[in-house]
């Protein structure tokens, strides 16, 4: 056992090994202060199952722990001649399950060796930092005190191709530094021949206590099951996670026999795991994966973030997102004006929220003109259009779950464009063009409406062609209006059925659309006053009108 | 933002005068203790449950000013076994809103520690605050290699009008206030310190609706492993050396952060509210808030049918108003 801090907590765990009758070798950090040393040994006193190893440096990363489980192993092999199984533990580490239970589990297994053992060739078995590299290069600095010396090392080397050639025989391999050994496989390995040789090269090797058993069991070991006893997580950054008191339960079902690394304050679940009470007998196998799901989700939180989340502690830059929004929502452009109810017609056919022009020029129009929205989002307009890409962003995120549907023009506020053009949850629909069934319904002065229809079509056509980029990952669909007056029943057919309908059969109502007698000539006037109308497509204009007199009719023939 | 930085020291150092020693027990203070600084004033409603909720996280030292209070705030702070008292008649806002004495404060004790700079009304929770202490939190913060932790001041309000209420003292004020607008709160970076400006909540919505460039920022920096050399520049708002203000990083993750709830809108605010107005302490310009303090005083409901009922820490994770950063 590896101790180097927190000694109360392994002496407490030392304790619970021996009363099992298991003998421990503890190792103690030679950092550990001499006076804080004698305590601990002195505490162990009376305990014949308990000896101490010589002391090494134990820093992270470095030979000092392989020199430390070499001594602590050979003077438990030697000192104890009925120990059949070696287990490597730390200080922080907690057993879950009564020792006898592990006594039999491996009593069962005689020859069998427990220590993960992963080829590097073709796993990415390392967390980010070096992989192959840990045993071609050397590392005579220390990374946790010289970074920047030990980082330009690793440069230099690389770009002077300097390669370490690996002793014959020996495969890399690496895996976790908690195992436990036969008697066999660890005296083989400690009794080597070639031992003198091994440790040179691993004492330049980086991080060797995750490499230097895990190689050599691979030359000695008949039955290796590559899998650690010892329940560790590590989180994205390759730290091992640390378990709390509220992990009892979740450490409870694991069913795993130790377990790391262990909050020292958390007195509860060293209360419960070191009393005999424990010991329900199971006889299960350890079953790692349960607890691998909640600590794989927390991982992936911390490193994806909820996607469509903006929050003080998550902020993405543009282009970054991992999902610009939280849900998917439709945008229609040019119904509202085309349909006269197309608002609760569309809430009515497909169960979704529909709101109004969220961001009309006088505030935004909620479903049923509410002045506040879920998530407490206010109408008014002065808050939205403050931060109006956040506006959406929170609309969406509150409204998790519920579809969202809203109306947008190129008379509303265009800020939000951007981020609904890089967003795959926007489902766009546009009717281009439609914007000029209101004002060809309006009772304004031409001039006005001729002014009106230039500004919205040139902001239209700056939307559409921006939908059309490539860049944009939104869904869109455009329509000419004339196209989509030839078969409205269709497309309103497909976008439904994408939001989904309420009942599965076909929909079977239509909204009511605007009278477009006298459309065409509308448009003909403006284009007469030189307003090139262009988005609407081509219209059937009427005749043109006729100011010439009627041809006099062919007088029938009467037989 | 070095000279920036070290006329805020200047200025703090300076500031030492301005203190007088009431009770002064930072001679227990140990290493590792972690402290807890804040300036207060007519506080002895919320002051008992203030306390009990820290001790209970796990503060070990207080270091208090005391603000010339006169409903016996200070006498209850001299008498607490954990609490160093100093005291002051000067002007709050002329110290930079108390944070002058702060930061010399911190500068003198809590080099070394992780401090907790909070005010009477704003109690720290955090992901599993309820079963892990601010130790546990913050030895996990340093092993991550962060040594600050972002929080959100979240408004809570009561149904109904506020004085409509009664808040005793000592009583969690959770149990008065307990509703909260889970949105919209907006983030944005600002230059030069790189410090995030969070807005939205409950002031913009009901004071501030047609101003909402002058709504009160949110995010705040409380839990810092504190050197004598930082500063806070805008309450606990912004800190210098500016990477201390990565401590919300981004770009895609969810980083560790926890929630302030705010109590300000106790019964007794209705009524301070007029003091406060006359005081002009608060605020840059309090002129443009005079509106503010008046509807205060009209005994206002803050309550909506949009506003949620407070529950534990993982509706609040749930709702994406903090993050547990993976811990």
């Amino acid at each position: 056992m590896l101790v180097h801090r927190d000694l109360h907590r392994a002496k407490q765990v030392a304790r619970h090994w021996t009363a099992a009758g298991c003998p421990v070798v503890l190792h103690v950090d030679s950092n550990v202060s001499d006076a804080s040393f004698d305590t601990f040994r002195n505490a162990f006193a009376d305990d014949p199952l308990v000896r101490f190893c010589a002391r090494h440096r134990c820093e992270w990363g470095t030979w000092g722990i392989v020199a430390a489980s070499q001594s602590a192993s050979e003077l438990l092999l030697g000192e104890f001649p009925d120990v059949h199984h070696v287990y490597m533990a730390s200080g922080s580490c907690l057993p879950l399950r009564p020792v006898q239970e592990l006594i039999d589990y491996l009593a069962a297994r005689p020859r069998t060796d427990f220590i993960e053992s992963v080829t590097i060739a073709d796993v990415p078995w390392t967390v980010g930092g070096l992989d192959i590299e840990r045993f071609t290069l050397r590392f005579p600095f220390s990374w946790k005190r010289n970074r920047r010396l030990f980082d330009r090392y690793v440069r230099l080397q690389r770009r002077l191709r300097v390669r370490r050639r690996i002793p014959d025989g020996l495969v890399p391999h690496l895996g976790s530094q908690w195992w436990c050994l036969t008697r066999q496989t660890l005296s083989a390995i400690l009794q080597d021949p070639l031992r003198p040789r091994y440790d040179r090269f691993f004492r330049r090797v980086w991080i060797p206590d995750e490499s230097y058993y895990q190689t050599l069991a691979r030359r000695y070991s008949s039955d290796i099951q590559s899998r650690s006893l010892t329940l560790s997580k590590f989180d994205h950054q390759g730290k091992p996670h640390v378990f709390y008191d509220d992990h009892l339960q979740l450490l409870r079902r694991s069913d795993c026999f130790v377990a790391r690394k262990i909050w020292p304050r958390a007195d509860r679940l060293y209360r419960t795991f070191l009393s005999d009470k424990a010991g329900k007998m199971k006889q299960a196998e350890p079953m790692p994966g349960r607890i691998d799901r909640v600590f794989a989700k927390a991982a992936e939180r911390r490193t994806w973030g909820r996607a469509g989340l903006y929050m003080h502690s998550r902020m993405p830059r543009p282009g970054r997102e991992h999902g610009v929004t939280a849900a998917p929502y439709s945008v229609f452009q040019g119904f509202a004006d085309l349909f006269t109810d197309f608002e609760p017609w569309l809430a009515k056919v497909t169960g979704a929220q529909v709101h109004g022009h969220l961001y009309a020029p006088a505030g935004a129009e909620f479903a049923g003109r509410q002045r506040h929205f879920k998530g407490s989002l206010s109408a008014d307009r002065a808050q939205r259009d403050y931060a109006p890409q956040s506006f959406l962003t929170n609309l969406i995120w509150n409204t998790r779950g519920e579809r969202q549907c809203f109306q947008f023009g190129p008379a509303d506020n265009q800020a939000v464009a951007g981020l609904m053009r890089r967003d795959q949850n926007a489902q766009i629909s546009i009717i281009s063009g439609a914007w000029a069934v209101p004002l060809f319904r309006s009772n304004r002065n031409f001039a006005d409406l001729r002014r009106e229809a230039a500004r919205l079509q040139k902001i239209e056509s700056l939307f559409i062609a921006d939908l059309r980029a490539v860049e944009s990952k939104a869904k869109v669909r455009i329509w000419t209006l004339a196209e989509f007056i030839e078969s409205p029943m269709e497309h309103l057919q497909q976008i439904t059925e994408e939001i989904g309908t309420r009942d599965k059969n076909r929909v079977k109502e239509a909204p009511t659309m605007s009278d477009l007698t006298g459309f065409a000539q509308f448009l003909q006037n403006l284009k007469n006053q030189g307003m090139q109308p262009y988005l609407m497509g081509d219209f059937a204009a009427d005749a043109a009108p006729l100011n010439r007199a009627e041809p006099p009719r062919k007088p029938f023939l009467v037989r | 933002m070095r000279w920036k930085r070290r006329r805020l020291l200047w200025r703090s150092w300076r500031s030492r005068h301005q203190l007088r020693v009431l009770s002064d027990r930072s001679g227990k203070i140990a290493t590792g203790d972690i402290l807890a600084v804040s300036v207060m004033r007519n506080e002895i409603a919320r002051l008992p449950f203030f306390l009990t909720h820290y001790r209970r996280l796990g503060v070990d030292h207080f270091l208090v000013v005391d603000n010339a209070s006169d409903d016996g705030t200070a006498e209850l702070l001299a008498e607490q076994p954990d609490v160093s008292v100093w005291q002051t008649d000067h002007s709050y806002r002329d110290a930079r809103f108390g944070l002058d004495w702060l930061t010399w404060l911190q500068l003198r004790y809590a080099h070394g520690h992780w401090c907790l700079m909070v005010d009477a009304d704003e109690m720290l929770i955090y992901a599993d605050h309820d079963t892990r202490g601010l130790q546990d939190l913050t030895a996990w913060l340093q092993g991550q290699g962060r040594i600050a932790f972002g929080a959100m001041l979240l408004d809570l309000f009561p149904k109904g009008p506020l004085s409509g209420h009664v808040h005793t003292p000592g009583q969690d004020p959770t149990e008065v206030l307990d509703w909260f607008d889970p949105g919209p709160y907006r983030a944005r970076r600002q230059r030069p310190m790189g410090n995030l400006w969070l807005q939205g909540g409950t002031r913009e919505r009901v004071f501030l609706a047609d101003s909402p460039h002058r709504a009160p920022t949110l995010n705040k920096l409380p839990l810092v492993c504190w050197n004598r050399k930082f500063a806070y520049v805008n309450s606990c708002h912004a800190l210098l050396p500016p990477r201390l203000n990565a401590a919300y990083d981004g770009p895609g993750g969810d980083a560790p952060s926890g929630i302030l709830l705010h109590s300000k809108f106790l019964p007794e605010t209705v009524h301070r509210a007029a003091i406060e107005k006359e005081r002009r302490q608060h605020f840059h310009d309090p002129r443009q808030f005079a509106a503010y303090y008046d509807q205060l005083s009209d005994d206002p409901d803050l309550w909506h049918p949009d506003a949620r009922r407070l529950g534990d820490w993982r509706h609040l994770v749930e709702l994406g108003l903090m993050s547990a950063g993976g811990w």
